[in-house]
């Protein structure tokens, strides 16, 4: 950043300086205005002095004499030359040729340290659910006749635990998450995985936590109660109420597979009480009715959390959500998040994660260079030890960038790091999103364009629709329960 | 800043930039410790404890950085002089200087009152 700039002084002709609007979005709470910088994502709130201002301005340039001129009625002299000057210096304002601001194309450090990593068990599955981006039309690797293996040894699942211990260089945590194919077709491998990750870890000095995602048909009390014992975060990928969970997340056969994950599931939750259990569903043009699918896996299953996302897959496909859809299941979002917001102007819980998770990042003014943290502090491992950019391109030779044993091609990672950076993406350089989204998922990208560090354009008005409600919850909270926010800080 | 007001946690950063560049420009930086965050790091710095590397907690911690000092650097003035085995360049407080920390009750906020004292 350059040093502030003095405001209220003029050039050395003596000319008054000309003042414009810079790079930022503005939204309203509780009648309070809010600047969401772009791209810095710092928010300020304004007073009723730098409100007019920027109403003055929203007209065009002008100098700064005749803005002093056209408020001084209004404002006395100096709080509206300080009101400049300070949103001079945060870029609200400033002379029609100031620089763009743009993130700066910083490539991360080459030592980068690993977080997450995302174990692929297994890349066989126990269902056959249509829209799969592992099984189904859109899927990269060919998982079922394909050269890898089905299950991953306990050898390469050990292999992959000091891979994780030794990337994750100073960090004194590390996250291993299990992922498929269904996770639990190869829960052997996965018991022993955990208890020697805890071994190699704490003579490590570290501290490693783990998590699951599974479809829950497999399901038993003796896995419920291991993974309750054993501290294991779970996710069930479940869709809603029968009708909709039994309309694509179907079993080889075709049978629906509501009445199976039904009763294991509410002993899951029953059991598990120390990490709160997440649904994961997706979402498709086949089932849109977001509210019935969230009261139904809250209310009657019990999940804590529940997270919705988008069908990832090609427009022609007759489960892809349309152009309209997209507008139906926005409203629906936001119906959701006011009530989320209801609830945490109560200080209550409330389950839509899909708001949890744009406020902590907004709260924390996350101004990202890449869409997410994949092929840098999260990577994805096949069943043979591949590492790939995340779970979703495990085993696609085009996205692998090592492997547990021989370590990350430092040279492959380093071209993708560039290639997927905020700067290449210039479709993104005039969206005030950006700092958020930053483009969003690689997967989706080469699904929709075939090309994993293609912006996904068809979510550009969703996503700052989305955002948009979401700087709006924040700013309620903001003004109304300021201390609800503190439980983000971390 | 006095009319604008940060929200989130990065407004907050910025805030904080902003009032060092501007001491910066005032030529008003006080005296930072090792501690200080990153951005108010390029203001006059003086090492206030020994560099003994075998005795982590004073300018480096056993990792050659400042994150484990075992202890704030404002209190190695004392801790030094009063229960360290390592002899601290502090005045003789035994027979020579007895009140040269009168004043200063409390090393994090008051060891700017700590006086020169001249043989």
């Amino acid at each position: 950043m350059t040093p502030p700039v003095v405001a209220g002084s003029s050039d050395t002709t003596g000319a008054s300086k000309v003042l414009g609007l810079r790079d930022f979005h503005p939204f309203e709470a509780f009648g309070a205005r809010f600047l969401y910088m772009v791209p810095s994502a710092g928010i300020f709130r304004m007073d009723d002095c730098g409100s007019a201002i920027l109403d003055a301005l929203e007209g065009g340039p002008r100098t700064e004499d005749d803005l002093v001129a056209e408020l001084n009625d209004r404002f006395d002299i100096d709080r509206i030359l300080e009101t400049v000057e300070e949103l001079t210096e945060i870029r609200a304002v400033g002379g029609p040729d100031a620089p763009k601001d743009e993130a700066p194309n910083d490539l991360p450090p080459a030592d980068f340290p690993l977080n997450t990593m995302v174990l692929n068990v297994t890349n066989k599955c126990n269902l056959a659910c249509t829209y799969c981006y592992e099984y189904g039309e859109d899927k990269i690797v060919d998982t079922q006749y394909g050269s890898q293996p089905k299950f991953m040894s306990e050898d390469t699942a050990e292999e992959s635990v000091e891979f994780l211990l030794r990337q994750s260089g100073s960090q004194p945590k590390a996250h291993l998450t299990f992922f498929g194919g269904e996770t639990l077709l190869n829960f052997p491998v996965l018991q022993k995985t955990v208890a020697y990750a805890r071994r190699r870890a704490a003579e490590e000095s570290k501290t490693i936590s783990f998590s699951l995602t599974t479809n829950a048909t497999l399901l038993k009390p003796e896995i419920i109660q291991w993974l309750a014992d054993n501290d294991v975060g779970v996710t069930v990928s479940i869709d809603g109420p029968k009708p909709v969970q039994d309309g694509l997340r179907v079993f080889h056969n075709g049978r629906g597979t509501y009445d199976v994950v039904l009763p294991k599931i509410k002993e899951l939750i029953a059991t598990h009480r120390s990490r709160p259990i997440g649904a994961r569903v997706t979402l498709t043009q086949k089932h849109l009715n977001v509210l019935e699918i969230y009261r139904h896996l809250t209310d009657e299953l019990g999940f804590r959390e529940v997270g919705l996302a988008p069908v990832t897959t090609q427009e022609h496909r007759d489960y892809a959500i349309t152009p309209d859809s997209k507008d139906s299941m926005l409203e629906q979002f936001e119906e959701l998040a006011a009530e989320w917001l209801e609830h945490a102007l109560r200080d209550e819980h409330h389950g839509f994660t899909n708001v949890t998770d744009t406020i902590e990042e907004i709260h924390k003014g996350v101004s990202k260079a890449y869409g997410c943290g994949a092929g840098l502090g999260l990577l994805g491992v096949a069943t043979d030890g591949d590492v790939s950019l995340c779970h979703r391109f495990a085993g696609s030779p085009e996205h692998t960038i090592g492997s547990v044993a021989d370590g990350v091609d430092r040279e492959k990672q380093e071209k993708f790091l560039v290639d997927h950076h905020i700067a290449e993406k210039t479709d993104c350089h005039t969206c005030w999103a950006r700092p958020i989204c930053s483009g969003g998922c690689y997967h989706e990208a080469h699904v929709q364009y075939g090309d994993s560090s293609h912006a996904n354009l068809h979510y550009c008005t969703w996503v700052r629709s989305w955002t948009h409600t979401c700087l709006e919850i924040y700013g309620a909270l903001a003004e109304k329960n300021p201390k609800f926010l503190e439980r983000f800080d971390a | 800043m006095k009319r604008l007001k940060p929200i989130n946690q990065k407004a907050g950063r910025i805030e904080a930039y902003l009032e060092h560049e501007a001491a910066k420009a005032r030529g008003d930086l006080d005296v930072v410790g090792l501690r200080t965050p990153p951005h108010e790091q390029d203001g006059p710095h003086y090492p206030l404890g020994c560099s003994l590397q075998f005795s982590p907690g004073w300018e480096v911690d056993n990792r050659g950085g400042t994150a484990g000092l075992c202890q704030p650097v404002e209190r190695d003035i004392f801790d030094c002089h009063i229960s360290c085995f390592w002899p601290a360049h502090v005045p003789d407080q035994l027979n020579h200087a007895p009140d040269w920390t009168g004043k200063c009750a409390s090393a994090q906020k008051d060891w700017r009152k700590l006086d020169l004292i001249f043989p």
